[in-house]
């Protein structure tokens, strides 16, 4: 019993570490979208601002100054893709797929010019990325039968950005939900036209709403490559953006939503290393791949409107175009 | 004549030729940045694509890829539908064209197996986007999402079968065994030989005509046919479409089925055409670089001809430079092939206001 107990407060800890980056890319996708821009260039912001994190950290000898370089990396590429989609009201799908592209070319590119191997950037030594913190108290609480074992392995001994993912979520939605910004960031989503009525600027909103998502998808990029793990490597976000993307519909736009859809699929993923090979009493082995494309298969029945219904904002993927 | 018609050859033809020249001008900022020539890295690059016998044998099996997906994209631009599902199709299209090549009994003459297998791929890569389709048509959900969840699960579904399944007991890489003979598409230096003449060998297989017979076919289907017709006229204004008697629900199905059929084909070329095999991720890259040919080759059959031909040059000439040089990858293709999405895409009407300004009183005054 308590071999079961462990494993599964294991399991979960597993899921929160998987969980963060995917937090972040979809309350990156939550504010873009929200402004009625098409976000499925989230992947790769991603692993663009892993890449130059790493690089940072590795050059600079700091995590701090690789978590600037890759919110500034991944701001670039919401920019890029702002002036493509929002001044010259190109095809927003289109525009996120170049990103993605690009940003799989150039890490590769770059990685042999800087540092002279394909694909991967130096190893982080020690305090050249962060670090898990210990919270006060482990010892004292440790005693306590079931709540010490959770406060040691599920709640303490996370790294920062991961304390600050899960801090993002309340601050996410009272943007959004309280703040003059966040009514005029839904209401661009939602009726472009009234807020240009109302004077305000529809272009500005979006691109403020863009660079917002580009450094709180930089946060989640720099934590795959210095945090989760000690370097960068070829395509190293695998597809994370995109079950980002899948969280972001699943909680249907709303943050508290969303982070619960990034904890399932998340969650998902720790289960699927942690059945590998394991034989369960009157099921058999269940395959690993089918476990890995569960949020795909939810994502996909959810948007058929089977199990309730995802409804996008409604001036999603349309350029706002001013009538003179 | 209006003032637009007048002015479409400015969006036809002037617009799409600065939009592809900044996107190699982008490249070769690119190259500077990583202290490449890019004078140098060209000259290269081409001679490395067209330079010799093998090379262009290399090109030209590239650019087979590149016109299925090229055309697959092309196909769904035109009803107005982003498939970005062309990796996935191609993918398990490779499946269906394997099962067939696996199980068939291998007896039988190549002029039933070849075929059969080519439908098999065609049948699964349809298969692969009908779901997706049938889902937005009647469903409303949307097909880019569906088709971008569908990747991944064409990505599950493949490595479940080829390690579950296919693979050869004892084998410990996830690939099925090797196909009979009798489905191998025929190298085309194995048909020169034939008849006496003596080329480079190179993976260029028959395959290539299979491309340029279905680049013909869907130039024939798309402005030729009532289907085309009624397929184009969907892509250009869905109400128009409806008053007209089509059902656009109907057209998204048929048009995505076609689309995925022509992506299943990449396994045509990857798979009884070189490999022999079926193997992970034979389709890589190819399905993503579909968009770019197709934006670049403007969703037309010649486009898409000439625009895979463009990319594989690239390839073949990327491997080249990743031979000669020290400082770069042939992955500077994808940077391209980003670059080209970016700018024939994404930025389409990045010169449009400029050249309006400086064309439109220039024909006004005509």
């Amino acid at each position: 019993m308590s071999d079961l107990f462990l494993t599964t407060v294991l399991t979960l800890d597993a899921s929160v570490r998987v969980c963060v980056p995917l937090i972040f890319a979809s309350m990156a996708g939550l504010f873009a979208e929200r402004s009625g821009v098409v976000d499925i260039g989230l992947e790769g912001k991603l692993l663009m601002s892993a890449f130059i994190a790493a690089s940072a950290a590795s050059v600079f000898g700091s995590p701090w100054l690789g978590l600037i370089a890759g919110m500034f990396a991944s701001s670039v590429l919401a920019m890029i893709h702002g002036f493509a989609s929002i001044t010259y009201k190109g095809n927003q799908i289109v525009s996120g797929v170049a990103i993605n592209i690009l940003a799989s070319g150039l890490t590769m590119i770059l990685t042999l010019a800087w540092f002279k191997s394909g694909g991967i950037t130096p190893t982080l030594q020690g305090n050249e990325r962060f670090l898990s913190i210990t919270l006060p108290g482990v010892d004292i609480i440790d005693h306590i039968p079931i709540l010490g074992v959770i406060y040691r392995e599920l709640i303490s001994g996370h790294n920062i950005l991961v304390y600050l993912a899960f801090a993002i979520v309340p601050l996410v939605w009272w943007v959004v939900y309280r703040t003059r910004f966040g009514l005029r960031l839904r209401a661009v989503g939602e009726n472009p036209k009234a807020v240009d009525t109302a004077g305000l600027s529809v272009e500005g909103l979006r691109y403020k709403a863009l660079l917002i998502g580009g450094i709180l998808c930089g946060i989640g990029g720099v934590y795959i490559a210095t945090a989760y793990n000690a370097q960068f490597t070829k395509e190293m976000t695998a597809g994370q953006g995109f079950i980002a993307l899948a969280a972001l519909i699943f909680g249907k736009w709303h943050p508290y939503k969303v982070l619960a859809a990034c904890f399932l699929f998340a969650f998902l993923q720790a289960l699927a290393i942690r059945l590998q090979g394991v034989v369960i009493p009157g099921i058999g082995e269940i395959p690993v791949q089918l476990i890995e494309a569960t949020p795909y298969i939810l994502t996909v029945i959810l948007l058929a409107g089977f199990i309730g219904k995802a409804i996008p904002p409604k001036a999603s993927a349309q350029p706002y175009i001013k009538e003179l | 004549m209006t003032r637009d018609r007048r002015l479409s050859w400015i969006n036809g033809l002037l617009l799409p030729l600065f939009n592809v020249l900044t996107a190699f001008l982008a490249t070769g900022v690119v190259f500077l940045l990583i202290g490449v020539d890019p004078i140098e890295a060209t000259k290269i690059l081409i001679y490395g694509a067209l330079g010799y016998d093998e090379g262009l044998g290399y090109t030209l099996y590239y650019a087979t890829n590149f016109v299925f997906t090229g055309l697959a994209v092309a196909v769904a631009f035109h009803a107005g539908l982003f498939n970005i599902g062309g990796e996935g199709q191609a993918y398990v299209g490779g499946l269906g064209i394997a099962l067939v090549a696996l199980y068939i009994n291998p007896a039988l003459s190549a002029w039933i197996v070849i075929p059969l297998a080519i439908s098999g791929g065609l049948l699964f890569g349809a298969l692969w986007a009908i779901i997706p389709a049938y889902l937005q048509a009647y469903r409303g959900s949307h097909i880019v999402i569906t088709t971008i969840m569908f990747n991944f699960l064409a990505s599950a579904l493949m490595v479940y079968m080829l390690v579950h399944v296919l693979r050869e007991v004892g084998n410990m890489t996830p690939e099925s065994t090797n196909f009979p003979d009798v489905v191998w598409l025929p190298f085309v230096h194995d048909v020169f030989a034939g008849f006496g003449y003596n080329i480079a060998k190179s993976p260029l297989n028959l395959s290539i005509l299979v491309a340029l017979f279905f680049s013909f076919l869907v130039w024939f289907f798309l402005w030729h046919t009532r289907w085309g017709f009624a397929i184009r006229a969907t892509g250009k204004s869905n109400d128009a479409a409806i008053y007209g008697g089509i059902n656009p629900k109907k057209i998204i199905v048929v048009t995505m089925c076609i689309s995925g059929a022509l992506a299943g084909l990449v396994g045509v070329n990857e798979l009884i055409g070189v490999q022999h095999r079926l193997f992970l991720n034979f389709n890589y890259g190819y399905g993503f670089g579909g968009i770019a040919v197709a934006l670049m080759g403007r969703n037309h059959p010649v486009g898409i001809l000439i625009a895979a031909f463009l990319f594989g040059i690239l390839y073949q000439g990327g491997a080249e430079l990743d031979f000669e040089l020290q400082n770069v990858s042939r992955d500077i293709v994808v940077v391209m092939q980003g670059l080209v999405i970016l700018f024939c895409g994404g930025l389409e009407y990045l010169y449009r206001p400029v050249l309006m300004r400086f064309l439109a009183p220039i024909e006004a005054s005509e």
